[in-house]
């Protein structure tokens, strides 16, 4: 690569960094500095290589970023590549990561991305710690509210009092169609990702009778032989588990589900309906992923350079009719399970069962939990009460789940230490005993 | 639509590289996007930006034309230019790697200025569906708006000013049948039920039903009967708030609790689904007016097909439809055994189809009286017209030309500078630095020792605009500051935004599906906010 001087390069940036402005963070300092500072030292990590991940890329390095990291544990499929535009046919089945990495460096000269084609479980708190700003381009929930456990673990507490320079921002975007959002989180400071967690409902599966007995819907036809046929007939062999990216298995389906469709006159089976079922397919444009991609990457810039205030802290966008936006601050929550501080209640019975409190926790909006185990201190001494793996422990402390809180010897102010997939690190509850 | 029994085989490489976007706009959607000739002026990061989300859906085929050559500032805010490209053409070098994004996609461009293409080829831009336009001065902007009026051609005006971003949708006449709407309210004439619905509803009845009977009455025939007993008490359905209380309290009698003790499911839908279902069936105003215009629209061989079409359903309205427009044949799920409920969706399936059909034979006779026409309407368009009946969407719009004389069509602009959260504040601004632009042959602050005296210059600019328009000087220094230091700079995060923004604006324009703005959309970085204004 030969040096060229391109003493112009960066001057758009560098007029929003060098000149003074009325509506700068109270911190800023014009300076060209701040570029170097862009260049040399600040260390981004984009999660997710996407939709959302591809575009983040870009933006970021054409902000001047060049030290930048991508984590995605996807490689890519045919299907990505009417948005995902750093990869191209020839590039299907590679990792994503990998792949953007390459074309980002190669495209812009001097910007330097280093891929983990990983899942983010994979790294702790020393690998993100490293980070001066997240971004997340995600399409799951549970690795949202991950990452965001993760950042908040990292906070430092002196006297009470939040070390500011523990806090890792997250700038966190997500898409659906022709809908968007982007939120700028700062841990312990602003409402984080599970103080929201009622905008993202849990999702609604149909009632098993109704695709057993009484279905109305195509989405109900497919769903039976999805859910009851699949796993009586096993069409592809004993233990082989649907694949919806294997068309034989999606056309089985689909052929199956049209049968049972004219049985009770339900019309409208297709094979994309299917495929979407199946694979509970969410709809994508290239244009959505870069609006909201690049409402985060000014982000990013704002809260890394102060050259402009950042959002506060939530915008919602949509352009079916028009272009819609709605920009507001949403509040913490006081008695929020990741980030208030304040230990957490479980109000239970003496009479609930184990399981009924398993329930409460996967299926109550407040928690949205996926397999939580469960561990309580009595005497001072750990005691396992449930546990999903490994296979030994969960047979042994089966039993333990049709017990009553009373049976199971506990009682009112004893802690109970959670963990589940949606958070690295245990949740600590405090047993309160209702009436 | 998918023929049922394709066989997954047959599903080719192109529906599963654009099956994201398929499933929103469809088959036909997809159709007209392939069929659709974009014509950019000026590679900028703002043009290429608003293309990479056209060619990556893939759109037929683009043209860019650009006189510029690439120079270093390119490098640092374009994706779709390289460290080799210095001193090309941009237009060039941009199509070349916008092109390598999608195989499908189609391209040519042109090195010449628009000024000489506007006066030299006066039909240069007759062969292309949209114009999107970026980085001209007002002169320029305001010949080429005209030509393109004059031609009936969309443009789109698409612009990233420091951390403002700005689209202009010019359009003479737009027309959107499938809008889809978000939040639909369903179409049950529970009010005025159609004959069909009327005699299976009153072959039924819910006291001598067994229990499981009971619990698997689809909600529609609880709310027709619990809104005859209604009827019978007090004559005319519920209105406010109040007596959909006593409604629902009325649906409430009529449950029975079931052996195992719960209430009946498809009881408490029914409680839930007085508010949207006893809605009485009428038509929405926007249609209303639709329908207006379409009556008094004298037919020609040249009048496009939705009009032929809302013309033949407005005479639906006033006939056979007795005041109603045609019933949709759609309905929502609901708990129910599948017996009736499909029972139940095909008696709306039919009653639409057969409304469908009476606007169709209208509208052939419409068509045939005006002679041989080169766009056929088939019998789909129609049933797609009057199942999308009710959303039907016509935008009129005004030339960049009309807007930029005299004053802008906005009421009390006064009180809206005033108001701290307007966003119109940055229009005012971005057509002051045009103006300064034409007198000073620069943007202000495009030059790094010139920001002061800028300031000052751009000051009378806007206040001589804000004269013109009969205002005060009511804006306040501090966004005169802000664009000056902006320097018409082209940050690539809001040409990235405003690309994406614009680009789906263009899709709605090709596919005729959702609903464009109308017609100016101003971005504000700074706060991440937006708004819209039609001027
Ligand atoms: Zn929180």
């Amino acid at each position: 690569m030969t040096a060229v001087d391109w003493g112009e390069r960066w001057s758009e940036v560098r007029k929003l960094l060098e000149r003074p402005g009325p509506f700068t963070h109270p911190d800023f300092e014009p300076s060209p500095d701040t570029l170097k500072m862009l260049q040399e030292n600040i260390k981004v990590l984009v999660i997710g290589a996407g939709g959302l991940g591809c575009e983040l890329l870009k933006d970021l390095a054409l902000m001047g970023f060049t030290d930048l990291h991508v984590i995605d544990m996807d490689t890519i499929d045919l299907s990505n590549l009417n948005r995902q535009f750093l990869f191209r046919k020839k590039d299907i089945g590679r990792p994503k990561a990998d792949v953007a990495a390459e074309f980002i460096n190669q495209r812009i000269q001097g910007c330097r991305v280093t891929p983990y084609y990983n899942k983010i479980q994979d790294f702790d708190d020393d690998f993100y710690r490293g980070f001066h700003l997240v971004v997340c381009g995600l399409d799951s929930i549970v690795a949202r509210r991950w990452i965001n456990g993760m950042l908040l673990s990292l906070l430092c507490y002196e006297d009470g009092m939040l070390d500011q320079s523990s806090v890792i921002p997250i700038i966190d975007g997500g898409t659906e169609g022709f809908k968007g959002n982007a939120r700028v989180i700062l841990p312990g400071l602003t409402s984080c990702i599970e103080c929201t967690l009622d905008l993202f409902p849990p999702q609604v599966n149909f009632p098993l009778c109704t695709i057993a007995h009484t279905p109305r819907l195509p989405e109900h036809c497919i769903e039976y032989v999805r859910i009851l046929l699949w796993p009586k007939e096993n069409p592809f062999g004993e233990d082989v588990a649907i694949d919806g990216d294997d068309p034989q298995h999606i056309n089985w389906i689909y052929e199956k589900a049209q049968k049972r469709g004219a049985e009770y006159g339900i019309s409208g089976v297709t094979y994309r309906l299917t495929q979407g079922v199946v694979k509970r397919i969410i709809p994508a444009v290239a244009s959505t992923n870069a609006v909201i991609a690049a409402a985060c990457a000014s982000e990013v810039f704002k809260l890394a350079t102060s050259a402009c205030t950042p959002m506060n802290n939530y915008c919602v966008f949509n352009d079916i009719d028009g272009i819609y936006t709605y920009t507001y601050e949403h509040e913490k929550k006081e008695e929020c399970m990741a980030c208030s501080q304040v230990p957490q209640n479980l109000e239970v019975r003496l009479t609930d069962k184990l399981k009924d409190i398993i329930t409460m926790l996967t299926e109550s909006f407040k928690f949205q939990m996926k397999s939580p185990g469960l561990q309580a201190m009595v005497d001072g001494r750990t005691k396992s009460l449930y546990l999903h793996s490994p296979a030994s422990i969960e047979e042994k402390l089966r039993p333990n789940l049709k017990k009553t809180i009373e049976e199971l010897g506990l009682a009112d102010g004893m802690e109970i230490a959670v963990a589940d997939v949606t958070s690295p690190t245990t949740i600590l509850f405090k047993l309160k005993i209702i009436e | 639509m998918e023929k049922p029994g394709t066989p997954s085989s047959e599903q080719s490489d192109k529906a599963k590289k654009y099956d994201r976007q398929l499933r929103l706009w469809g088959d036909h959607g997809q159709a007209s996007l392939e069929c659709a000739n974009i014509c950019l002026i000026n590679a900028s990061a703002t043009g290429t930006e608003t293309l990479k989300s056209l060619v990556l859906p893939g759109v037929g085929a683009i043209t860019i034309v650009d006189d510029a050559k690439v120079t270093p500032k390119d490098i640092g805010n374009n994706f779709f230019v390289d460290g080799e490209s210095i001193g090309r053409p941009r237009g060039e070098v941009a199509l070349h790697l916008l092109l390598e994004l999608n195989p499908d996609v189609r391209g040519t461009f042109v090195d010449q200025a628009v000024d000489e293409i506007l006066d030299n080829q006066p039909d240069f831009f007759s062969p292309f569906t949209c114009v999107i336009a970026t980085c001209l001065p007002e002169s320029t902007l305001l010949s080429l708006s005209k030509v393109l009026w004059d031609a009936n051609i969309p443009l789109l005006v698409v612009r990233s000013y420091g951390m403002i971003g700005y689209i202009r949708v010019q359009i003479e006449e737009h027309t959107v049948i499938e809008s889809h709407p978000d939040n639909e309210m369903p179409d049950l004439r529970l009010d005025r039920p159609f004959p069909a619905l009327q005699k299976y509803m009153d072959s039924l009845d819910l006291e001598t039903m067994d229990s499981k009977e009971h619990s698997h009455v689809p909600y529609v025939v609880i709310l027709y009967k619990t809104l005859q007993q209604w009827n019978q008490r007090y004559g005319a359905p519920p209105k406010n708030y109040r007596e959909k209380k006593d409604f629902i309290q009325l649906v409430k009698e009529g449950m029975r609790e079931k052996e195992s003790g719960e209430a009946e499911e498809n009881f408490e839908e029914a409680m839930k689904a007085v508010n949207t279902s006893l809605m009485p069936t009428r038509i929405p105003s926007g249609v209303e007016s639709i329908l207006n215009e379409a009556a008094s629209n004298t037919l020609t061989p040249s009048t496009r097909p939705f009009w032929i079409m809302a013309k033949a359903l407005h005479e639906f309205v006033t006939s056979e439809g007795r005041g109603a427009l045609p019933v949709r044949g759609t309905i929502p799920d609901m708990t129910a055994d599948s017996e009736k409920y499909i029972k139940i969706q095909n008696l709306y399936r039919e009653q639409a189809a057969q409304d469908a059909d009476w606007v169709l034979r209208r509208v052939l006779e419409l068509s045939q009286q005006l002679g041989p026409r080169k766009v056929m309407i088939t019998e789909s368009d129609v049933k797609a017209f009057c199942k999308n009946a009710h959303a039907l969407r016509v935008l009129k719009g005004k030339s960049i030309a009309e807007e930029y004389k005299g004053s802008i069509n906005l009421g009390d602009i006064g009180a809206h500078l005033e108001n701290p959260e307007s966003e119109l504040v940055w229009y005012v601004m971005l057509r002051a630095v045009d103006q300064f632009h034409s007198e000073f042959r620069a943007y202000p602050g495009y030059f790094q020792d010139q920001v002061e005296t800028d300031i000052v210059r751009l000051k009378v600019c806007v206040n001589r605009l804000l004269a013109d328009w009969g205002c005060g000087p009511i804006i306040k220094d501090d966004f005169i500051h802000e664009m000056c230091r902006y320097g018409a700079a082209e940050v690539h995060s809001i040409a990235a935004y405003i690309g994406g923004c614009a680009a789906h604006e263009a899709i709605k324009i090709i596919t005729a599906q959702y609903v464009p703005i109308h017609n100016t959309h101003i971005y504000n970085a700074i706060t991440a906010t937006s708004a819209t204004f039609t001027l």
